[in-house]
Formats: structure tokens, sequence, C-alpha cells
């Protein structure tokens, strides 16, 4: 059977949709005629790395074109320290809300959900403004939202904290560990061991940053970067757009994510954060420090600020003995090039972040790569 | 984490707030970070906040490229692409 029919088989059951898998089939086959020679790209977000694989996408691509992780999972580049600073404010007996995926990320001292099971009070919550009603619920307990995520969510933790503030709300602080995903990006583009051809940009973050903020990639960096949504049929375009534009020995800032990405962006989403958030320097998993990475809650939200209420200062943390998330998520190793994937690493038992994540690229290579026997993955 | 889901607004409920459903799934969510929310509107929902209108069509960009796909997809083999 043809790699074109397999994977139409497994589109229409996916989509069912005979336009789509008729897309993705002729956008596989105009990429086999444009790279007549190797190049790589970096797919940033971690929500594409899991669509590529669950549409199969991988094995339509022709042999040149390398497909990368990068950065774009919030748990992932989340630092070992960070997490460690997070579990231990579960010490003081605080309630601890976060996302899901941050549950089961292993610290120094377990994980939020390790601890939840020894009795401590970390709670999922899935929309940040749910601690309004917890820290309403429990008024003589101080409740701390662990803030992670890119500029798609800190809007979300901005409107927490305006609610908060004009509704006095005292029992209630925000741990932002938030982070921004240009300069992440501008890291990796300058980096000469990663040789990238272009990037495959983050839709959801551009939905909120607009096409500005990523335009030095193509005109500084000479990298293709085009904006891609998360459907089969938008990744498969956004690798053609780079594809051709690498053949022409151009770079430009493409979208093929019209539909939901403004070129100026949300600039709503953007005032809110610009009047809650102010940059700060930031530690990432995998890439150390970076300037200007993170954002911290300005001097008028400084009373609802965890790190100064519990006195808090995380340090770069050490991964676990043997985890190579770092790596992985910067595009120099594939997953099951880590010593511990599959065996000392499994989503039943994670050894690191990018396991734990849905949208980790180590938890989407076990579930979808292995499972399909597939022996090429680069 | 980035995910987000397309949601129809089925009810304006006052301001920053909305019903909204994604198929037979309906939820409240905040409409802050959109302008001029309204009955019908297709939006992305992000951890409970709509954080963008889609637009009713794809873009020209995306069409003209899905045009330039197909040519290079109907192209003959072994003859190399004709890239403009």
């Amino acid at each position: 059977m043809g790699g074109d029919q397999k994977v139409g088989r497994r589109a229409a059951r996916t989509w069912g949709s005979n336009k789509m898998t008729s897309f993705v089939a002729e956008a596989s086959r105009a990429l086999r005629r444009i790279i007549s020679s190797p190049i790589s790209v970096m797919e940033v977000c971690g929500t594409h790395t899991v669509s590529i694989f669950r549409s199969g996408i991988r094995s339509l691509l022709p042999p040149e074109l390398r497909l990368v992780s990068g950065p774009g999972c919030p748990v992932c580049v989340t630092d070992q320290g960070e997490i460690d600073c997070a579990l231990s404010l579960l010490d003081s007996g605080v309630v601890l809300a976060a996302y899901g995926d941050m549950f089961r990320v292993p610290g120094k001292s377990g994980s939020l959900a390790s601890r939840r099971e020894m009795g401590f009070d970390a709670r999922v919550v899935t929309s940040a403004l749910d601690l309004i009603e917890i820290a309403l619920e429990s008024p003589s307990r101080e409740v701390v939202f662990l803030a992670v995520g890119f500029e798609t969510t800190a809007p979300a933790t901005a409107a927490l904290l305006l609610e908060a503030s004009q509704r006095r709300i005292h029992n209630l602080s925000v741990l932002s560990f938030h982070k921004c995903t240009p300069p992440a990006l501008a890291a990796l583009s300058s980096d000469p061991e990663l040789k990238l051809s272009g990037f495959l940009l983050p839709g959801h973050v551009s939905v909120i940053l607009g096409h500005e903020p990523f335009r030095f990639l193509a005109d500084d960096g000479g990298l293709p970067a085009v904006i891609a949504g998360f459907d089969p049929e938008q990744i498969m375009a956004g690798l053609v757009e780079i594809a051709l534009q690498h053949q022409r020995g151009e770079a430009r800032l493409g979208s093929v994510y019209g539909r939901a990405v403004r070129p100026g962006g949300n600039d709503k989403a953007r005032s809110l954060m610009d009047r809650v958030f102010v940059r700060r320097d930031s530690c990432w998993r995998g890439l150390g420090p970076l300037a200007d990475s993170g954002m911290a809650l300005r001097e008028e939200y400084s009373e609802f600020d965890a790190e100064r209420r519990f006195s808090l200062a995380p340090v770069r943390g050490t991964p676990p003995h043997g985890c190579k998330c770092g790596e992985v998520l910067t595009g120099r190793i594939f997953p099951p090039e880590c010593a511990l994937f599959g065996t000392g690493c499994t989503p039943a038992s994670p050894a690191g972040p990018c396991m734990v994540s849905a949208e980790g690229a180590c938890g989407a290579f076990f579930r979808f790569y292995r499972r399909n026997g597939g022996s090429r993955c680069v | 984490m980035c995910l987000a889901v397309p949601h129809v607004i089925t009810e304006v409920l006052g301001e920053n707030r909305a019903i909204a459903a994604a198929g037979a799934v309906a939820t409240e969510i905040r409409t802050d970070l959109v302008n001029s929310p309204a009955l019908g509107d297709v939006v992305l929902v992000h951890a409970g906040f709509a954080i963008e209108k889609l637009a009713p069509s794809e873009s020209e960009e995306l069409l003209g490229l899905w045009e330039e796909i197909r040519r290079l997809a109907g192209e003959p083999q072994g003859h190399g692409a004709r890239i403009k």
C-alpha cells in the first residue's frame, strides 16, 4: 500500500472529509516535487507536534524534509527550578491550583499529583478565573495560581488579576512563570548547531501577537517563517510555503491561518497583558536564561505576587538524571534518542515533562510513533 | 496548552460573558478579549476565554497557496517542479 493511500485511509477515519484528505495528499506530492535537498523545519508549537503525529503527516513527508519539535509546549519549557519552587509552596499549606498538564510533571519532591495523593491541596482548574471561586470559598486560606503558558494563556491570568484586584480578594496570588515565545525563537534561529531552514510558527500565540513579533526570523535571520493553524491541511500548507520559499532562496513571514490570525494580533489581549505584566528574564528548560522572556507582575499588582508574598526565589533547577527533555524541545535530538525513552520514561511513569504533557514531543512519539512501528523519525 | 477550540456563540449573557457550543457541548465563556461578540459568531476558545473570532472564509494567501499546491501536485513525475 502506498504512503498516500495509507494516510488517505487514516485521514478519512480521522477527519471524515474527502476534500481534506485529497488536499493533504496533493500537498504531499507538491512537497516531493519542491524539495530537492535536505531541509530542517521546526514546528514550534506542541499542538502542531501532536496534530502532525495524530494525522499521520510524518509518513507523507519526503525524506529530505526533517521536521523537528520546538519549545512550544509550555509545561515542557518550564524550568525544573520553577517546578520545584511551585511544589515547595504546598509545604506552606496553601491551595495550589494549576492547569491539568502541570500535575504530573516531576520535581525534586514528587509532582502536584503525587503530593495531592499525600494530602496536600493541589487542584486542577480549566480556567484561571476558577481561582476566584476557590478563593471566595476558602477565605481563611491562601490560594495560589501556578501560571504557566505563553502569550495565548497569559491574558486569562491577567483577567484573573484584574478581577481579584477589583473585588479585593486578598487571599489570592499568582506565581507567574509565563513565558514569551519570540526570545526563544531568536535563540534557536541563531543556533549554528541546529541549522534550521524554517519555522512553522504557533497559530494561537500568533492570534495574540500578530505577525510583527516574528518578522525578525525572516528579515534578520533569513529564515522562512509561516504561521499555521492546526488542521492537517493547514500544517501541510505551511510546510509547502516554507519549502517553496527555501527553494526560491526567499525568506518571508507568511501566514496560512488568516481565518484566526490578524496581522496586528489581538489588541485587547495584549493590552490586558501589558496592564498586568512586565517583561523579565526567565529560565527555560533546554535554553537556559533568556533576557526579557518572562512575565512578572507589575508593581501595581505586587500584592498578588506569590513570589513576594511567600518570599520565593526560583533558581535554575537540575533536570532529572538522564532526562533529555532539554535537547528534545530544542530540536537537538529526537525522543527515541534519549536513553530513558520508553523504558525509564513512559507516560505512566514519566521522568521528564515532555513525556507528561499532552503536547510534549516525547509523549507524542511514544503514543504514535512506537505504536505505528515506524522506523523513520527524521 | 495553547489548544483553542472553535465554538459558536449561542447566547450573549451580558458584559464579558456568553454561552458557546462546540458540537453538542455548550459552555459559558468569557468574551473580554474579543470585540462585540454576537450570536452566531465562531470564536476560538482557550482556557475559558474567546481569544479571537474566526473569519467566515479562508484567507486569500491560503487560497492562492492551495492553487499553487494543486498545480505542483499535478505536474508529471520526474520533470521537476516549475516553481514560480
